[in-house]
């Protein structure tokens, strides 16, 4: 156990510190943040926006911010050539959480930039009910990087990794961006905290099955 | 070959009684068909629409199901077999589509509403095309099956989410008769028979074509094994 602790940490370490010489994809996804939010501004203009579109719009940028960020840790394995000497090293679970908990930092640290951002520089939206945001933001940005991931191990595998990517995640997320957008819009209306508990009911039970499954099946998309 | 035959005559029999009933508001006799206000004559598409719906649902399950049996047994007898499903599965999943948008332009309006359901029946049309789009984008038979049975178990998990949960969270357009809390049968006893004589159908329907394309699948693997 304390062995299978050590690799899981020893793989999302490798990863995180990777990530951290080059730059690589951080970059990219504050870029494409900062690109996004810029056109979203310029095409509000001096306008307000109507406020019930603008927990889509969050969440929109929050996934394709997702989709170009969270494949990195599977393909780049496959670029660099590296994948048979992780399939000798580690017991292929501890390649599975390991890159999972790489994906929930970046996930989150993203998510919260992006959240931070839009509430600053959007003026129509504001949350009334912060408990039921938070929890949402939270349990989105688990979700998102456990379903992201997987499919970033299947993608890794095949040819086009780039387009193919969205294509695949998209079914796999919708339920979690459909009861996040509902939720976010709940929080900036003011509902209470009571009212959102059937939605955050299906998130979570949404990050388990999408964590378990995963984990089951990872052998046979690692394996060769 | 004697219930090829059967089954022809079973659904044309089905399509005539489906069409030729009379819709009256007060059924007297049993070939009367009542004329729910609202739906009158236009309701006549449900002994279509559901079951075709149904039919792809069943391929999902069945294509899944042969991806979980190639995981195990990493035959590509078993891969062949969750493909045709999945072609067929896309097939119905289209017709359900457009028989849906029908049956809301004539009903409510328009032809698109993403009412709840309508989300479902779209979604896993998005499933099957990314099915397809990942299987043109791996090279080697088993790699290629093995990558596809995984995504469509992952994809099968999402379908309860959409079609049993979401639907009773937020507000649906699609009415009471399908889905109601005590699980009780409105529907009048003659459209009930005719409905599940369709039903039974386009199901068996779905695997004589799912037996066809199985048989074209292994041939042409064989063909194209032997360059």
């Amino acid at each position: 156990m304390k062995h299978w602790i050590r690799a899981t940490l020893g793989v999302f370490l490798k990863d995180m510190k990777s990530e951290l010489r080059t730059r690589y994809a951080l970059n990219a996804l504050i870029m494409f943040v900062i690109i996004t939010l810029s056109m979203i501004l310029f095409s509000f203009g001096n306008e307000i926006a109507p406020q019930f579109v603008l927990s889509g719009i969050l969440w929109i940028i929050i996934f394709f911010a997702a989709m170009s960020g969270l494949s990195r840790t599977f393909v780049s394995e496959e670029e660099r050539g590296t994948v048979l000497t992780l399939q000798l090293l580690t017991h292929s679970s501890s390649v599975f959480f390991g890159k999972l908990l790489l994906n929930i930092l970046l996930s989150c640290v993203i998510n919260t930039l992006i959240v931070v951002l839009y509430l600053l520089l959007i003026s129509n939206f504001t949350i009334q009910t912060w408990s039921i945001f938070l929890l949402i933001l939270l349990l989105g940005s688990l979700g998102l990087a456990s379903g992201a991931t997987i499919v970033a191990a299947i993608v890794a595998k095949a040819n086009t990794k780039g387009t193919l990517y969205p294509v695949l995640a998209f079914p796999i997320l919708l339920p979690l961006l459909i009861a996040v957008i509902s939720g976010t819009q709940m929080a900036v209306e003011g509902a209470s905290f009571a009212s959102a508990g059937g939605l955050l009911q299906f998130l979570f039970s949404y990050l388990i099955v999408f964590t378990t499954l995963p984990y089951l099946l990872f052998d046979y998309i690692w394996k060769e | 070959m004697f219930w090829k035959f059967a089954l022809g005559i079973w659904m044309t029999v089905v399509i005539i009684l489906a069409f030729t009933l009379p819709a009256v508001p007060n059924p007297q006799v049993w070939y009367e068909i009542p004329s729910i206000p609202g739906l009158e004559e236009k309701g006549r598409i449900i002994f279509f629409h559901v079951p075709t719906a149904w039919v792809t649902f069943v391929a999902f399950l069945v294509s899944m199901s042969y991806g979980i049996q190639y995981l195990r047994k990493n035959l590509i007898d078993d891969d062949i077999r969750s493909v045709s499903a999945a072609g067929l599965g896309f097939l119905f999943c289209v017709l359900a589509t457009i028989t849906g948008s029908i049956w809301a332009k004539f009903n409510w309006g328009s032809f698109w509403n993403w009412d709840p359901r309508e989300t479902s029946i779209f979604i896993l049309l998005l499933i099957y095309g990314a099915y397809f789009a990942l299987r043109s984008a791996i090279e080697g038979d088993e790699k290629r099956a093995r990558l596809s049975a995984v995504y469509s178990i992952i994809a099968f998990v999402t379908v309860p989410f959409f079609i049993f949960i979401l639907p009773r969270i937020v507000e649906s357009l699609h009415p009471d008769p399908i889905m109601n809390p005590q699980g009780q049968l409105h529907m009048n006893l003659t459209m009930f028979i005719i409905f599940l004589s369709s039903l039974a159908g386009f199901t068996i329907l779905f695997f004589w074509m799912w037996n066809l394309a199985v048989r074209i699948g292994k041939l042409e693997f064989i063909r194209h094994s032997e360059n």
